[in-house]
């Protein structure tokens, strides 16, 4: 289970979070929801040990990852799909998904992974010896997640996968999330696309400027009448894409 | 000589010195890719290998192995260099980076001025080293082609390790997206001593063909080598290692080229010429031959 425990996290004297308390149980599909800049990636980004809490806590397991590296973060098993997807577009995709799978020390393991990424997303099999960079927004995505679930995630966490994508792309990223979350990978969404996250997500938290505003089960906060008028609105721009 | 042997006997030279220019600009553009460094002091690692080289030998060592401790010193020398003064600067700004590199120049160089004295001193290599191969009216220098030889197998092998192995690919990764690589656990770190390590190695090599070369050796030799590795990177585009690959054996050619057919008056003022050309393609390729244009994707 991932706890974090009244975490701030500041760059330089912008404060992005404010004693955010989350809390992530095995098996579950959590979603983070919010405006732009209202502290959702950093606080992917402070669980990946890329920047440091100045305060509170943050555990896996009951295992304190504060002082943690951002290997020894993925070496918990915890894997970030970042927002923008950042494959490597001079890799081929096969080389970005053994990327993926740069830390795991079972090699056997791995090459199945592979396959079942492929089957998972077969345009990616198709094209395992093309450059990222040649693929799709929508492709270049699955293969982000792809890149992830090579890691053999125990705590995934996606950052805006439906961001800049058509709807029927969005609509096929949101099938294979289902998909994951059923066959038990615990997962972290972060989205601005509300209703389709609130949808697959068990839990949700709602971040306005750096601080949880709200929380419930996905159908919840689905039926809580000011949602996005009242929390959400800036993002309202960012739900129709 | 026949207008076929001169041609053949231009194109020996263009390639012997792309090869250098090659070694040496590899070992810019695998820093720069990763961490947006231009390390200046890389060419100093050319001057540490060759004393080490001429000092073991002339205290009695074979040549091979005081070559090869040569190397090895390049190598330490270029690792050091990261631990010491770049790995502290990791996430500091790039023009930090890039003074960093001429004080660790400044350092090294003078380091070497008191230790060796600031005068050149004779680099006697072993026959192989320095014969003169005659084939009919074509006289070819051998360490040209120990050179051509040498580069050709370094290149391969890089080649192959860039493409096939995890650390290899690990390194292609980093360059492109540093922030991804640690978000997928890579150890940038591992990567970064490993870029530094390889280039440091390739300095070495360069150092022991320079100074086979040119005869002599002294404190200041690894200036030239490197500012032309870095016009090389330059040409092929910054951070690409086969652009890097590329634009040097096309200054190489170049150099060549301008010194056979400038009037003899104006052979001195080569570099100005090789400098012109490169100002040149910078104003219709701002990035260099093979550099990215990237744009956002939908």
């Amino acid at each position: 289970m991932l706890r974090l425990e009244s975490v701030d996290v500041a760059y330089g004297h912008v404060q992005a979070l404010r004693g955010v308390s989350i809390e992530v149980r095995d098996g579950e599909l959590v979603t983070l929801l919010g405006a732009n800049g209202a502290g959702k990636s950093s606080a992917l980004m402070a669980v990946s040990g890329i920047i440091r809490p100045s305060a509170g806590r943050l555990s896996y397991d009951g295992v304190d990852l504060g002082r943690a590296s951002a290997l020894e973060i993925v070496q918990h098993g915890i894997i970030q799909c970042p927002e923008g997807r950042r494959i490597f577009g001079g890799l081929t995709v096969q080389e970005n998904l053994r990327m993926g799978a740069v830390r795991r020390p079972d090699a056997a393991g791995a090459r199945r992974d592979l396959d079942w990424v492929y089957s998972l997303f077969p345009v990616l099999g198709q094209r395992r010896r093309q450059a990222g960079s040649t693929l799709s927004g929508g492709e270049q995505q699955m293969l982000a997640i792809g890149r992830a679930l090579m890691a053999r995630p125990r705590l995934l966490m996606l950052d805006e996968p439906s961001l800049g994508l058509a709807p029927l792309v969005v609509r096929s990223i949101f099938q294979v999330i289902r998909e994951l979350h059923r066959r038990g990978v615990t997962i972290l969404l972060v989205e601005q696309n509300v209703r389709q996250a609130l949808a697959v997500a068990d839990r949700g938290y709602v971040l306005v400027t750096g601080s949880v505003a709200l929380e419930g089960s996905g159908s919840d906060l689905r039926a809580h009448p000011e949602l996005e008028a009242s929390y959400l609105s800036t993002a309202r721009g960012g739900t129709g894409r | 000589m026949t207008p076929g042997e001169l041609l053949l006997q231009q194109l020996i030279n263009a390639v012997s010195v792309g090869s250098l220019y090659a070694l040496m600009a590899i070992g810019l553009a695998m820093v720069f890719g990763i961490l947006r460094l231009i390390n200046f002091a890389h060419g100093d690692l050319i001057m540490v290998g060759s004393y080490v080289t001429l000092l073991l030998a002339a205290a009695g060592l074979p040549f091979l192995l005081a070559a090869g401790a040569g190397v090895a010193a390049s190598t330490a020398a270029g690792l050091l260099m990261e631990r010491v003064a770049y790995r502290p600067l990791r996430g500091a700004h790039e023009i930090a980076m890039l003074l960093t590199s001429f004080s660790v120049t400044i350092f090294l160089e003078n380091l070497a001025i008191i230790l060796f004295r600031p005068t050149s001193r004779p680099f006697t290599a072993p026959p192989i080293l320095r014969s003169v191969i005659e084939m009919g009216q074509l006289r070819v220098a051998s360490v040209d082609v120990v050179a051509i030889v040498i580069a050709a197998v370094l290149l391969l092998g890089l080649t192959l390790f860039v493409k096939r192995t995890t650390l290899g690919i690990s390194m292609r990764a980093a360059s492109q997206d540093l922030l991804a690589a640690r978000l997928m656990g890579i150890n940038v770190n591992a990567v970064i001593a490993a870029a530094f390590a390889i280039g440091s190695f390739l300095a070495g090599v360069v150092g022991l063909l320079w100074s086979a070369r040119v005869g002599k050796i002294d404190p200041l030799m690894g200036f030239n080598p490197v500012l032309k590795a870095f016009v090389a990177s330059v040409i092929g585009g910054l951070g690409s290692l086969p652009g890097a690959v590329i634009g040097a054996y096309v200054l190489g050619a170049l150099e060549v080229l301008l010194q056979g057919l400038l009037p003899s008056a104006l052979t001195p003022y080569r570099d100005a010429f090789v400098f012109a050309v490169l100002i040149a393609l910078l104003l219709f390729r701002p990035n260099g031959i093979l550099g990215s244009t990237e744009r956002e994707k939908i």
